[in-house]
């Protein structure tokens, strides 16, 4: 199937532009050619089931492994001559937890920054403000053994705001974490932004990218089979309609005749006329209906996220097995 | 700052991290001197009657404990292999490599702390197990030169078997792997070195292997060197090995290490 994304253009400047990035692990295809375009201070979405790409994605533009093919450059740097430069402005919170069991949390932080070469009062204070603003000051002198999930995320988080990063790469921040955590992480998230930091995150969350990103590629088998704004998105799949339920069969028939463009359910006796411009679509639907027809029941159907989801890559998926 | 002064400063707040877990998880500390101390007891009070009086020639005269303790003192620095081997797995399996691989740091530093941390454990252990030797009759002829150069001994080839520990730490799979793939650093060539029984006394096939390993000239210069006998050639037999196997385990170790980049 053929990439469904259109060119984007962005006012500002790049933070990550990939071309055609590739990975297989042996016979096993990870990436098939993946383009992305993310402009400074935009929160980017990478949506897909599990083992779409989309951790192979973060690795590789993070600098962990290389891409078999493909070009990319990250904060201006390019990829593979300027690794160095690129790990000096990125942040990395990976899908398992990159904390030091053995550390306090406070130790944590100081080992980050020692690593990042922060003079000594720098580092001190950069630390206590990040456990104030992770809520981490009462648990700094405690072990991650002694944390919960979302405890061990958010110092996971700060450990990665240490050097403060102009682009972090957030590879599923909530997955396996309480629905409160996982508001409190969204809020966390929504301070970096303000911040005017760029963000790539991963995940499976329908909802999350809908609530974080202001653009979102959906990824499927190492591919990128849509991607835009989410608005753009829910508008892009044809699932927008009105239901129409009728009491009998004569009903359903006169209603057929009005509006051709329906589509008939004679078991459920209901028509599904496509509906794209909300009221005032609404309005001459029920307009060319009539007074005659006696309707039982009417429901307007938006799509959300889930249906750009299912319909993309249901049917993708459903092409590579033919 | 250079390159040079950065990797020394990463080096040296990775091996802070690993004196930190040392503190703060002191079992793995215990464990080092526990099961030296415990041989030595055992080959002393119990086993060592007979093989004591076995020995002839190779005691010159002085009691057992004289001739074992140079032999613990090379499997404590032996024992280390485990932890270490372990520890880089462990930090291998978890998030906090990929952290540090995403981070302006020096490539190696992780791996240097470890090093590290095992050549500043053994020198601690070591300590402690000449201690309990003393207390048990361990009666030292070495001059001040001599301690020097048992120390430097002890810390070459910890520094050696760090590096492979290191590379087996990175090749395993599992932590248990790791712990197991050290056992026969850990006992088996020190039972086939001149550690307990001067290799004359084995049989044949072992006697060739005996004479030929790298622990027994690391045993048999710490032993010449502490009972005041003639060191002779050993102690540069024991240096070169210890070179050998510190750069086939950097080797090892760093293909080990860009392999996990993939």
């Amino acid at each position: 199937m053929s990439c469904m994304n259109a060119p984007t253009r962005h006012a500002t400047p790049t933070a990550v532009s990939a071309n055609g990035l590739r990975k297989a692990y042996g016979a096993k295809v990870v990436l098939d050619g993946v383009d992305l375009s993310i402009g400074k201070g935009e929160v980017f979405a990478l949506l897909g089931p599990n083992g779409a790409g989309k951790t192979t994605t973060v690795k590789i533009l993070s600098t962990l492994i290389p891409a078999d093919a493909g070009t990319a450059s990250v904060m201006g740097h390019d990829l593979r001559d300027e690794a160095a430069a690129v790990r000096a402005e990125i942040g990395v919170t990976g899908q398992f937890s990159a904390v030091d069991n053995l550390l306090t949390g406070e130790e944590n932080l100081l080992l980050v920054g020692r690593l990042l070469h922060l003079p000594a009062a720098e580092r001190r204070a950069r630390t206590a403000e990040l456990l104030e603003r992770f809520d981490l000051v009462e648990a700094a002198k405690q072990t991650p053994a002694t944390y919960s999930g979302g405890m061990t995320r958010r110092l996971d988080i700060a450990m990665t705001l240490m050097g403060r990063p102009r682009l972090i790469f957030l590879d599923e921040p909530t997955a396996g974490l309480d629905p409160r955590s996982r508001h409190s992480t969204w809020l966390l998230i929504r301070d970096m932004v303000a911040e005017g930091v760029t963000i790539l995150l991963t995940t499976q969350y329908l909802e999350e990218a809908d609530q974080l990103a202001g653009r979102i590629a959906v990824l499927d088998h190492g591919r990128i089979v849509a991607e835009g704004t989410p608005v753009e998105l829910k508008r892009r799949i044809p699932g927008a309609h009105i239901r129409l339920r009728f009491a009998d069969a004569a009903s359903l028939d006169a209603a057929a005749r009005a509006l051709r463009e329906g589509t008939r359910d004679d078991e459920e006796l209901a028509l599904r006329v496509p509906n794209e411009g909300g009221i005032g679509s609404l309005r001459d639907v029920l307009a060319r209906l009539g007074d005659g027809v006696a309707v039982e029941d009417l429901s307007i159907h938006t799509p959300d996220l889930d249906d750009v989801f299912f319909a993309l890559t249901g049917n993708s998926s459903k092409e590579q097995t033919q | 700052m250079t390159t040079l002064t950065i990797a020394a400063q990463d080096s040296t707040t990775m091996i802070g991290r690993e004196l930190k877990h040392t503190l703060r998880f002191p079992l793995m500390l215990v464990a080092l001197i526990l099961i030296p101390v415990v041989f030595l007891l055992l080959f002393v009070y119990i086993l060592g009657g007979s093989i004591g009086a076995g020995l002839g020639d190779a005691a010159r005269g002085a009691p057992y404990v004289n001739f074992l303790v140079p032999g613990i003192l090379m499997m404590t620095v032996a024992a280390g292999s485990g932890i270490t081997a372990i520890n880089v797995c462990t930090d291998m399996t978890g998030g906090i490599v990929d952290r540090l691989r995403t981070m302006a740091v020096t490539r190696g530093a992780l791996l240097t702390g470890h090093v590290g941390g095992y050549v500043l454990r053994t020198l601690v252990a070591t300590t402690v197990v000449i201690g309990v030797a003393l207390l048990v009759g361990f009666r030292p002829e070495a001059s001040v030169a001599d301690w020097f150069a048992v120390a430097g001994i002890i810390a070459a080839f910890s520094f050696a078997l760090a590096w492979l520990s290191v590379a087996i730490g990175l090749g395993a799979k599992t932590i248990a792997g790791a712990n197991s793939a050290t056992l026969p650093i850990q006992f088996l060539l020190p039972f086939l070195s001149s550690a307990f029984v001067p290799a004359d006394s084995m049989p044949a096939g072992v006697r060739w292997f005996t004479a030929h390993q790298p622990f027994t000239p690391v045993v048999e210069s710490l032993r010449a060197l502490l009972t005041g006998a003639p060191v002779g050639n050993t102690a540069y037999l024991a240096l070169a090995w210890c070179a050998v196997i510190a750069v086939g385990g950097y080797l090892w170790a760093r293909a080990g290490f860009r392999r996990g980049t993939r």
